[in-house]
């Protein structure tokens, strides 16, 4: 797999002014809305330190959960089934849909089927997969992945979307309000609900003790997936599971509230059983999950909810956008999560961060993600996938600065006007700081001369 | 009490006149100060871009020119950050472990072990913007971020709102990360100064003259974009306001 170029990709994306104001803009918005929402909640961190530890206790028992959540579904009438990969996952929901005579998928966002590369698969054997979520639904129609988990299309101007839409289901190329695009997007998936032969959702929550799980949506479009179809396909994470319904409430006041600013989704559904005459089919996937749980510093990532608020703060993402990353999940969450699928293919990630850390702090349920970003570092320079210029600029700094005389020679090499200072201070094999920066200026003396000369008798 | 004075590679060789105001601020506040000659680097530059093994020999370095001293001093928050968090190269022995509990950023060794809260020779008649690291503000403490809800304790601010004339500048995004991040600045260059425009930008706009900081090398980073935008920004280490510079 090629590696991914996260700093090559980013300068396309600020390139194009007027979409990276507008997505900076708007994800601080998001931001922002988050700290009102949290700041109105004196028992805000009270509720991180909660959820911290529901998850911590369910991953560290998630076997017994899991089993326990798989007789309680079974009990109320789901099917349950195991997927230990995308590809055992993918072959299901086929096997499933054909066994159904199902041509047509309904789905809800699902972060998780992007993960198994679930769209192409079922395509590939002549399934038409519609997508319902409208961000969604705009990237699906525009053949590009989602580049938020929550907003998937927010690196789009509504011009954008106008052009989208103008060329894939008919829309007038010159009206980008967005009452009109969202509209004409919902009457054009409106039959589809009713026509397809299977509907999908994800899961935000899976609860052990009742066998049930939860989706939190804000459109509708995932209870009509649901509920319209006589199959019901919901594909679920294994550390999505959570041991009682009691606790549910933690991660329900905090899910929306670190998303979107918002106190809750508009739609919260518990979904239980099948309805009469319907079946529905629940898939836990593990696609790499248990390996994680496995990994000493790693494992906390599994935590995550899902939310997006360390993607909103990110001061790096909001500049450089989420296909930047070039994988599924992006992000300060996705730059620790990512390594760990493809750790050549992504080992560019873990860079693009100042590990400034407030991804750590909007987090609700505590992951130390701009640490587990720091370790990473240290992972892929064990494994030799530095870039060669960084790793041979690393060692000469290392050399020169774990030696005071060489030190010291390389800053009167610079006071003779010899460019060898910045070079090794300034870590700079491609000139890159002077681009679009002044570099700052050599000095006639250093510190230490200055001390010498005015303390040094002492 | 004896201080032993770390001044980081980048001011030593850039930033000269940082390392004299901490110097003569903390002999004014009555310390007894040495600055080792054999100082280099505390190994952040290596160790945050993953090569721990290349940052071993200047830590090795660091641990011996400070292990005598009951404190070491800096006037940079990411430099005692990493010392205090981070410097994990060498082996952890009785005296790196003394070193790395007892590394204080300036700001925080003034505000929290001297205690010292007036700076009567301190006089600075701007309107200043406040800029607190990333690495001083979520890994030292030296306030509350705005994402935990800000407001709260903060170090250079208590200290600053004693000099003389000083007013501060309110910018709209007042933690977001400058962009500096170390290598992140050279080998993630687009963003990097995409942030830094967005950042004296941000400070400009709040009718700043002068950016403060813990941190020279945000400044450095800052100063290259601001220069670059022909914004006429100036920017001034935090010891030296607070040791009486002028302007």
């Amino acid at each position: 797999m090629k590696r991914v170029d996260h700093a090559e990709a980013s300068s396309k994306f600020i390139a194009a002014k007027e979409h990276i104001e507008f997505h900076d803009m708007r994800l601080w918005d998001l931001r922002l809305k988050r700290d009102r929402e949290a700041n109105a909640l004196p028992e805000w961190e009270q509720l991180r330190s909660l959820a911290s530890a529901v998850k911590e206790h369910t991953l560290s028992h998630l076997a017994d959960y899991l089993e326990q959540f798989e007789s309680r579904a079974t009990a109320n009438g789901m099917r349950v089934h195991w997927a230990r990969d995308g590809a055992e996952h993918n072959q299901i929901v086929f096997d499933l849909l054909s066994s159904h005579g199902a041509r047509t998928l309904v789905k809800s966002k699902s972060m998780l089927t992007d993960e198994c590369a679930m769209g192409p698969f079922l395509e590939q054997r002549g399934v038409e997969v519609i997508e319902t979520d409208l961000g969604e639904r705009i990237q699906q129609l525009d053949k590009e992945p989602p580049s938020h988990i929550v907003v998937p299309a927010v690196h789009k101007l509504r011009g954008d979307v106008a052009q989208v839409f103008s060329r894939t289901i008919g829309t007038d190329p010159k009206n980008s309000d967005v009452a009109y695009l969202a509209e004409s997007q919902r009457r054009h998936t409106r039959p589809y609900y009713l026509s397809a032969g299977a509907g999908m959702t994800g899961a935000n929550f899976a609860v052990a003790e009742t066998g049930t799980f939860v989706v939190c949506t804000n459109e509708g479009n995932a209870d009509l997936s649901a509920n319209l179809p006589k199959l019901h396909i919901a594909s679920i994470g294994i550390e999505k599971m959570i041991p009682r319904i009691e606790d549910l409430g933690v991660f329900v006041r905090m899910l929306s509230r670190s998303a979107l600013g918002s106190p809750i989704t508009q739609i919260t559904s518990h979904f239980r059983g099948p309805r009469e005459g319907a079946e529905m089919h629940v898939i836990l996937v593990d696609n790499g999950r248990s390996e994680r749980l496995g990994m000493a510093d790693f494992w906390y990532s599994l935590k995550c909810i899902r939310c997006g608020a360390c993607m909103n703060t990110c001061p790096v993402y909001r500049r450089s956008g989420g296909l930047s990353y070039g994988a599924t999940y992006s992000g300060p969450i996705g730059v620790i999560i990512d390594p760990a699928f493809d750790l050549r293919k992504y080992s560019s990630l873990p860079f693009a961060s100042t590990l400034n850390g407030s991804c750590t702090n909007v987090c609700p349920v505590k992951i130390n993600i701009h640490e587990q970003i720091y370790k990473w570092r240290q992972i892929i320079n064990e494994r030799n996938m530095l870039p060669m210029a960084k790793k041979q600029a690393m060692r000469v700094a290392g050399k020169v600065l774990a030696s005071p005389k060489i030190y010291r020679a390389a800053l009167q090499a610079a006071n003779a006007g010899i460019e060898y200072l910045p070079r090794f201070m300034l870590y700079n094999p491609l000139n890159a700081w002077g681009r679009q920066r002044e570099v700052p200026k050599g000095r006639k003396s250093s510190f230490r001369d200055w001390y010498l000369k005015n303390r040094g008798k002492k | 009490m004896k201080v032993g004075l770390f001044i980081p590679c980048y001011v030593d060789a850039f930033f000269p006149e940082v390392g004299v105001a901490t110097l003569e601020l903390l002999e004014r506040l009555g310390v007894e100060v040495r600055y080792p000659l054999d100082q280099t680097c505390c190994g952040q530059p290596m160790a945050n871009s993953g090569c721990e093994d290349d940052a071993a020999g200047a830590e090795k370095l660091f641990v011996r020119n400070f292990a005598g001293f009951d404190y070491t001093v800096t006037p940079s928050g990411s430099c005692a950050h990493h010392v205090r968090e981070h410097l994990t190269a060498v082996p952890q022995s009785a005296k790196a472990k003394k070193v790395r509990k007892h590394t204080y950023e300036l700001v925080e060794f003034i505000h929290d072990v001297l205690l010292v809260r007036e700076f009567p020779w301190a006089k600075f008649p701007h309107k200043v913007g406040l800029h607190i690291g990333c690495a001083t503000l979520r890994g030292l403490h030296a306030a509350v971020p705005s994402e935990l809800g800000g407001g709260g304790h903060n170090k250079p601010l208590a200290l600053l709102s004693k000099v003389k004339g000083i007013k501060f500048a309110a910018p709209a995004r007042p933690d977001e990360c400058c962009g500096f991040g170390g290598t992140f600045s050279v080998f993630e260059e687009p963003v990097s100064a995409k942030m830094g425009y967005d950042k004296v930008t941000d400070h400009k706009n709040a009718g700043a003259e002068y950016i403060v900081s813990q941190d020279m090398s945000c400044l450095m980073h800052q100063k290259g974009c601001a220069e670059r935008l022909g914004l006429g920004l100036k920017f001034i280490h935090i010891a030296q306001v607070l040791n009486g510079a002028r302007a």
